[in-house]
């Protein structure tokens, strides 16, 4: 059965909520079953922010997410509170401008990829680059598989379709 | 494309009470259920109904209780400290057999409390939510469509039993995002020929009132409004059981925490340990019924809450002392993790 229990987190502002609903809407549209939750109150007034997805073949139980089988982490304080969470053999993304540590486990899959300073260079957001490498690391689907998604969120600006797709892609193939 | 959208619960709640009809909603903010007066601000003055945001909370319920009065359909929506200033007017409400939905999505109490989601209101929900004998129907939902679902049935009975229905959600149902298909809007609602909405000198004019002075004739009206109550504890319990059947042990917990739970009895049952669950969706009524008829194949409870335990006295009022009722639960804005329950689980196959 394909479960995925998928944590984002970072700073309000770096786009966590966003790429954890894009997910979601991509996770619904592939015909999974899905949840989202996101973290509220005071926190995420310029501190941490997460969020937690949940995508299964079977319905969802608990929305919560807390062991997850991936886990985005854009901060240092993220990666800190998290690491030890996420299940042995799970996934662990993190953007290694903002991190700089070394990982602590040896029972995970790291992916250390600088975000912030490869979407400068690509002139793309850096939240599409990692929803593009979360797809890759879950194997949710190809960035054609978002298409649908993309495209009902960029409804209004259809200009921007195609920016956010190059970005997926990129972030799919990193 | 599917049919379903992914909604936040708090939106979910509020559209799905504009398609069954509501088209009053007066409110005031509090976390974590403002995304539900949020929306109603949107939508209400597009569809030709009334979004206020009160002064206050007291100021609002006695505006739903002046709509309520003229037979429209009306609700409000708050978290915990909210209802409790609401608790005057539910009252009036109940005294003066007015039909409004009322939303709390909980947070962590008592006083202020925090802001987290808490399930410490069952008591204040299900009994003592103000002064006066009088009932609240309450539901209970899960997730975003059977919120959604109940949402219209809130709607229904509190016109058909006149009388306040609170939808009782916590911070995790109103936060959260699920898929959902919405029902058609409502076409037709029943008629209310005790409105005060005139009489255009054509008939003898509707008092709503809650005020008797005559003991007699009070106790009268009470004795009335719990024959209809008797109606509701008869025809509108609800209640889900999941593998029961041949359960040693019976997890049972409403809301969100049910949906922890089953992660928990997953686990147990790939284990071979042998685990149901029993969560009611309607508090009041309470479905005793269901507990007392699983009693007697069933070795252990296990009452599982977001709260110090309050549920639990009408478990035990339910099993009696045929088998023991065991309690797990977090409070103050703690969510309950399955790891933790599946331990608890695990202690009273040991102790069983």
């Amino acid at each position: 059965m394909k479960e995925y229990n998928i944590l984002i987190a970072g700073s309000g502002g770096q786009g966590v909520q966003t790429i954890g609903k894009l997910m979601t809407e991509i996770g619904m549209e592939n015909g999974f079953e899905v949840s989202f939750i996101p973290s509220y109150g005071p926190e995420m007034r310029g501190g941490t922010s997460n969020c937690g997805v949940n995508i299964s073949e079977e319905p969802i139980a608990s929305p919560l997410v807390v062991t997850p089988t991936d886990l985005v982490a854009l901060n240092l304080p993220s990666l800190d509170k998290f690491e030890s969470t996420v299940v042995p053999g799970g996934n662990i993304i993190y953007d290694s401008d903002l991190i700089s540590r070394k990982p602590a486990r040896d029972d995970v899959n790291y992916f250390a990829i600088p975000f912030t300073s490869l979407a400068e260079k690509l002139g793309v957001r850096a939240n599409m680059l990692v929803s593009g490498k979360l797809l890759g690391v879950t194997g949710l689907c190809a960035p054609e598989g978002a298409e649908s998604t993309i495209r009902a969120l960029t409804v209004k600006r259809p200009a921007l379709f195609e920016p956010n797709m190059k970005a997926l892609r990129a972030g799919y193939e990193l | 494309m599917s049919d379903k959208i992914l909604m936040k619960g708090n939106e979910a709640l509020a559209e799905a009470a504009i398609r069954a009809g509501c088209r009053f909603f007066f409110g005031y903010p509090i976390t974590p259920q403002t995304q539900l007066p949020e929306y109603m601000a949107k939508k209400m003055p597009k569809i030709g109904g009334t979004f206020l945001q009160a002064e206050s909370e007291v100021a609002a319920i006695n505006m739903v209780l002046g709509a309520a009065s003229a037979g429209v359909r009306v609700m409000t929506s708050s978290s915990s400290p909210g209802i409790s200033l609401k608790a005057e007017g539910i009252s009036y409400l109940a005294g003066s057999d007015l039909p409004a939905v009322i939303v709390n999505i909980q947070r962590g109490g008592p006083g202020l409390g925090g802001i987290q989601p808490s399930q410490a209101d069952y008591w204040q929900a299900t009994k003592g939510l103000a002064h006066g004998d009088f009932r609240v129907l309450s539901l209970a939902p899960a997730g975003i469509q059977e919120a959604v679902d109940l949402m219209g049935t809130a709607f229904d009975l509190a016109d058909k039993y006149r009388m306040p229905v609170m939808i009782l959600g916590d911070g995790i149902l109103g936060q959260m995002m699920e898929p959902v298909r919405l029902p058609d809007p409502v076409e037709s609602l029943p008629e209310k020929p005790w409105a005060t909405t005139g009489t255009k000198g054509k008939r003898k004019h509707n008092i709503v009132n809650s005020l008797y002075i005559q003991p007699e004739a009070l106790e009268e009206i009470v004795r009335a409004r719990y024959e209809r109550y008797a109606q509701v504890e008869a025809n509108e319990t609800r209640v889900e059981t999941w593998l029961c059947d041949d359960a040693d042990i019976i997890v049972t917990a409403y809301g969100s925490t049910a949906r922890i739970c089953r992660n928990a009895i997953r686990a147990a049952r790939a284990d071979g340990i042998k685990v149901g669950m029993i969560r009611p969706i309607t508090l009041w009524p309470f479905p005793s019924e269901t507990y007392a008829a699983h009693v007697p194949h069933t070795k252990a409870i296990l009452d599982v809450e977001m709260s110090m335990g309050q549920m639990i006295d009408d478990v035990r009022l339910a099993v009696g002392n045929a088998v023991p009722v065991h309690f797990f639960g977090r409070t103050g804005g703690v969510v309950p993790t399955p790891a933790e329950i599946r331990a608890r689980i695990d202690e009273i196959c040991k102790e069983a």
